[in-house]
């Protein structure tokens, strides 16, 4: 098992290092240094570095390396995610997590790293829940605090119990004036498209962000146009959506009949979800955390509503110049628009200079960027059903030795609130608790674009 | 007023001052130790964090130990646990001093607040010296029976550390034995750490059978998997994989009570599960059982190549294994495995490799023009990649060459140099693998002569024109050319080839190739360096003035097949492999033995630079290459593994 945890700011410095096993020296930090973060080499051929029987895991964020270090044959994918957990419980902690918050809180960090890992074997990571004693404000003893010792020993006893229960992530005595529950479908289309417009791959990730404000251990059941569910229990597509106030968000949702159910390619839950109950049933029962967190994540591949159509043309006049025409169609309902739309259409490095149109009506604004290489076209709002153009003639230098221009694709960037280019509805949210209070459940859907590329 | 408040101040300066100075003459550590030991509570706590920040950026403050150890007897928990970080560093190396820390771990053990409790066994176990090991047991013992589970899964987890010290003090005080009781706790933390620590203590002492997993524990397991964190699912998935049921229905239902762990979002979980679900494959008879399971693992594995860059890595590393396993298992899925623009090279080699594995007959076309764009992209050993599985394709179904070609012909007309180079070394393969195919393409490629520079292309081309002289109008201009450059050329595999190809050419029309062939015998015998060139040169020009029949039926004779290597991993090393999916040894496709050294053998352990990995390519190389085998001598008869014999150099 892990071994060391090291953390560097860029110029390969240690901020943090913490050894949990003796088979490894403080040394091996320089080594990892040496071998990976000065490598003249400037590409990172792998993230799983083996020296000997030493063998490096990094990931990078913001200007730091996450480092950790085992002997043995470790799980590469264990200590992946344990990283990008350790990062997340950083981000959450600290705001942040760059150098400087590091800086500033690394005696809080070697706490945190004390608690994560014991003997180099993840323990528990759950913000919530050492949040309760990993705290900014140093927690007292309570052995030799006298008068107070008996009220104060209690809680160490309950947060202990949490910390090692079968509910890790939540505890027992939450209280809410209101009860309420959000829900966010959060999808993120990817797609590569050929310069001929043929779709070569589009799917879609989806995630959906629940943050519960539930008082008590709500039990709750979940329910989706899972096409599975739907086919088993045609009934169950009939059921009205649990509370009004869903009801009527959905109102809004359009391209989107009632009814229609979405296949499914896979779904992976947060460790609250009851993975028995979904593998006979699929029916999704939890108890939740409290405040947000990350209740699912799915994916599809089958009849993905593609938020936007590109028709790029683009020309190389000879050596000196490259036309571009760049048609871009959106295809959701009218009623809905795209915001924050950036297009980054890619131009040869010995670019010089762009002139530059755009049409159609708030065609926003399109701009030569020499540093990115590329033409970046901002489109504040691009409603639904509607079409806009960008036309563009590049000057290019001519070059002593031509080198082919490798013509990387058209990035989009966009989001589209209250659409789902899965296709996928929530249609319930269950809540039952033992005092059995009213709650009120409100759910959101955006689209995203994750790796949107169309090839020219 | 003012003048005496000035003058106070300008005191106050002076002493520090004065401090500031004593404190730069004496070293920071002497002010540590100053601080360490002042009347202020707030003062020795701030000194401690300095120590912490020094020892982390690798100054040396053991000197400081006996004054940090000092303030260990405190309220603070914070000061507390920087003190236990301090020791855990230093402890090593002040064996008789770490004995004054003993007193308060063993207080601490007693505390009345789990947390602290916890804390004291946690840290007196990582002190890792045997003087504290008498200290140990029995605060050890009274917490592994602890009515906290908070503590007890952290005494278990000391049993290890105490274990990997001294193994006859954990058998002897029965700490192994509290542990093996510890698989049927009532909390499931326990019994994952527990099964942790089992697991690595049959590590520690290999051979020794300390613990196995028996019938009798594995309903406790198959019942706290579900309850316990993601980490403790991964030690016990771990330990059920390497576990022997006892009988298939065993096998059977242990599998059907391990799918749902597929849909976990921690990617390790599903690959410990994949893993299981492979091994237990040679259990389970059931053919419906078994392609359920199987079926069951495609969409979470695709999933995984959504997950963070590096999980990608190791879930196609992983995938990359399995399909050696179960060929078919994703040949519906290729698209997914399309390249983004942005993936990480490391990535993109990965699906590279993917791609090629899984591309059948039927989706070779969208492969080719997908291989296209990636031959087009800027980083060369990509590239380079990219038109090398453009070969493999082309050699490996006969009809997907025609559109193999065309794309190899579209991309040296980009006249990339370093594409140019890949695409003729690919061209020499493919036109071996189907000599009569492609003559028509030769012209065209000949119309790039000038673009080639490398010697492994250049052998290539000079290969293809000595075979497809007939088909080239101004081949005497190309061979003439280059053989007049002969000298200048400094690759023994370039010189060579001339040679052949001139002999070939003549042998094929001998009134325009005398001319050159003379030439070409002639420089390479007396004026070339190189011997094994000039023997060469020798044998054919014996050979041609003795019988130009007999040089004819060795020069021009029809060759072995081109064979594409395999890229598959030997059957016993795969099935290694397979039980250790998910782990480093799949990532570098090495079994672990190979990098793991035990106890036993750290004698031996090599220095790590010297043992330092370097690619991994022996598992993965690219199609045929015909041009290294010249330098080996290409005389050798007796080698008939080899693609290329004497024939053709």
């Amino acid at each position: 098992m892990l071994s060391a945890v090291f953390i560097y700011n860029q110029k390969g410095e240690v901020l943090i290092s913490r050894l949990y096993r003796h088979d490894v020296k403080r040394s091996v930090a320089d080594v990892f240094r040496v071998h990976v973060i000065s490598s003249p080499t400037s590409v990172i051929r792998s993230p799983v570095t083996t020296l000997g029987s030493t063998s490096f895991y990094h990931i990078r964020y913001d200007n730091l390396w996450l480092c950790a270090v085992t002997k043995n044959n470790a799980s590469a994918a264990m200590v992946f995610e344990f990283l990008y957990r350790l990062l997340g419980l950083g981000v959450s902690y600290f705001g942040r997590f760059d150098e400087e918050s590091v800086k500033n809180n690394f005696v809080l960090i070697y706490e945190l790293l004390d608690e994560v890992l014991d003997f180099g074997y993840p323990q528990n990571i759950e913000v919530d829940t050492l949040k309760l004693y990993v705290t900014t404000e140093s927690v007292r003893s309570s052995a030799r605090g006298g008068l107070q010792s008996d009220v104060v020993t209690g809680i160490p006893h309950s947060i202990t119990m949490q910390a090692t229960g079968t509910t890790t992530w939540r505890r027992n005595d939450i209280v809410y004036k209101k009860n309420e529950a959000f829900v966010d479908v959060i999808e993120s289309v990817n797609l590569i498209m050929s310069a001929k417009g043929t779709v070569l791959r589009a799917d879609v990730q989806g995630q959906i962000v629940m943050r519960s404000f539930l008082s008590g251990m709500p039990e709750c059941k979940f329910g989706l146009n899972d096409k599975l569910v739907l086919d088993r229990d045609p009934a169950a597509g009939n059921t009205t959506v649990a509370s009004s106030q869903m009801g009527r968000r959905q109102g809004g949702m359009s391209g989107m009949g009632d009814g229609e159910s979405v296949e499914i390619a896979d779904c992976q839950f947060h460790q609250c979800v009851r993975l028995g109950r979904f593998d006979t049933d699929r029916t999704i029962s939890f108890i939740p955390p409290d405040g947000e967190f990350e209740l699912m994540r799915y994916r599809t591949t089958e009849n993905v509503n593609l938020p936007f159509k590109v028709l790029p043309v683009v020309r190389e006049m000879g050596k000196t110049r490259i036309e571009y025409e760049v048609l871009i169609k959106s295809n959701f309902s009218a009623k809905l628009s795209a915001t924050n739309m950036v297009v980054t259409i890619p131009t040869p490095p010995n670019a010089t200079k762009c002139r530059i149109k755009v049409t159609g009506s708030g065609a926003g604004k399109a701009k030569y960027n020499p540093e990115e290489n590329a033409i970046v076209w901002r489109i504040s709002r691009f409603q639904g059903l509607q079409e806009l153009a960008l036309t563009a003639v590049v000057d290019l230098t001519p070059m002593t030795k031509p080198v082919a221009w490798s013509r990387p694709p058209i990035a989009l960037d966009f989001q589209v609130l209250m659409f789902t280019a899965s296709g996928l509805l929530v249609r319930f949210l269950k809540v039952f608790e033992k005092s059995n209070y009213q709650s009120v459940k409100w759910v959101r859907y955006m689209t995203k674009a994750g790796s949107y590329e169309i090839r020219i | 007023m003012m003048n005496a408040a000035l003058q106070t101040n300008f005191a106050r300066l002076q002493i520090m001052k004065r401090k500031v100075l004593a404190a730069l003459r004496k070293g920071e550590n002497y002010e540590l130790k100053t601080e360490l030991n002042s009347e202020y509570k707030e003062r020795r706590k701030e000194a401690v964090r300095r120590v912490i920040a020094n020892m982390t950026v690798g100054k040396d403050v053991s000197g400081l130990f006996t004054d940090v150890l000092k303030n260990m007897h405190t309220d603070d928990l914070e000061i507390k646990k920087l003190i236990y970080l301090y020791l855990i560093n230093y402890a090593k190396t002040q064996p008789d001093l770490v004995i004054l820390a003993v007193n308060t771990f063993v207080k601490d053990a007693e505390d009345t607040n789990p947390l602290i409790r916890a804390l004291a066994i946690r840290t007196m176990g990582c002190l890792h010296v045997q003087e504290v090991l008498d200290h140990l047991s029995d605060p050890l013992r009274k917490c592994l029976k602890d009515p906290s589970p908070y503590v007890r899964k952290t005494a278990v987890m000391c049993v290890a550390k105490v274990y990997d010290l001294s193994p006859t003090t954990a058998e002897e005080n029965g700490f192994v034995e509290d542990v093996r009781r510890a698989l049927s706790d009532s909390n499931p933390m326990v019994i994952s750490n527990a099964v942790t620590v089992l697991t690595e203590i049959n590590e520690m002492a290999p051979g020794q059978n300390v613990w196995r997993l028996d019938a009798k524990s594995v309903p406790t397991l198959l019942a706290a998997v579900n309850e316990c964190v993601e980490w403790g699912q991964i030690a016990i998935l771990e330990a059920l994989a390497d576990y022997t049921p006892k009988t298939e229905k065993e096998a059977e239902s242990i599998c059907e009570r391990l799918l749902p762990r597929l849909q976990h979002a921690n990617g390790s979980v599903v690959l410990t599960t994949v893993r299981l679900l492979l091994n237990y494959e040679k259990y389970v008879h059931r053919a419906d059982l078994l392609s359920q399971f199987t079926k069951k693992m495609v969409p979470p594995l695709i999933t995984l190549l959504s997950s963070e860059p590096e999980i990608q890595y190791v879930a196609l590393r992983n995938i990359n294994i399995i399909l050696q396993r179960h060929p078919k298992l994703l040949s519906k899925e290729i698209r997914v495995f399309f390249c983004k623009y942005n993936d990480p090279i490391y990535v993109k080699y990965e699906k590279l490799d993917v791609l090629v594995r899984i591309c059948s007959e039927r989706n070779t076309e969208p492969l080719l023009n997908e291989l296209k764009e990636y031959a087009r992209e800027v980083d060369v050993d990509f590239v380079r990649r990219a038109i090398q599985a453009i070969g493999r394709l082309a050699i490996r179904y006969e009809s997907s060459a025609d559109k193999a070609v065309k794309v190899l012909v579209e991309l040296l007309q980009l006249k990339v140099n370093s594409v140019v180079q890949d695409v003729v070394v690919v061209l020499r393969d493919v036109f071996r693998r189907y000599p009569r195919n492609f003559a028509d393409v030769v012209p065209t490629l000949c119309e790039h002569i000038d673009y080639v520079n490398e010697p492994d292309a250049k052998a290539a081309l000079i290969w293809i024109l000595g075979e497809y002289s007939e088909h080239i109008s101004n081949i005497s201009n190309l061979l003439g050319t280059c053989i007049e450059s002969f000298l200048e050329e400094e690759d023994e595999g370039v010189q060579l080839a001339l040679v052949n190809s001139a002999v070939k050419f003549f042998l094929k029309r001998p009134q325009q190739g005398q001319a050159l062939v003379l030439k070409a015998l002639q420089t390479a015998t007396e004026k070339c360096a190189n011997p094994d060139v000039r023997d060469r040169a020798y044998i054919y020009w014996r050979l041609l003035s003795a019988d130009p029949n007999a040089a004819r039926t060795v020069a021009l004779v029809e060759m072995p097949p081109v064979e594409l290597e395999s890229a598959n991993l030997s059957a016993p090393l795969l099935e290694e492999l397979v039980a250790e999916l998910g782990s480093v040894a799949s990532v570098l496709q090495k079994p672990s033995r190979l990098f793991v050294y035990k106890k036993a053998d750290k004698a031996g352990v090599p220095r790590d630079s010297e043992m330092a990995y370097t690619g991994l390519d022996d598992a993965e190389g690219g199609a045929a290459s015909a041009g290294d085998n010249g330098t080996t001598g290409g005389i050798d008869t007796s080698n008939e593994g080899e693609p290329e014999l004497l024939i053709s150099f």
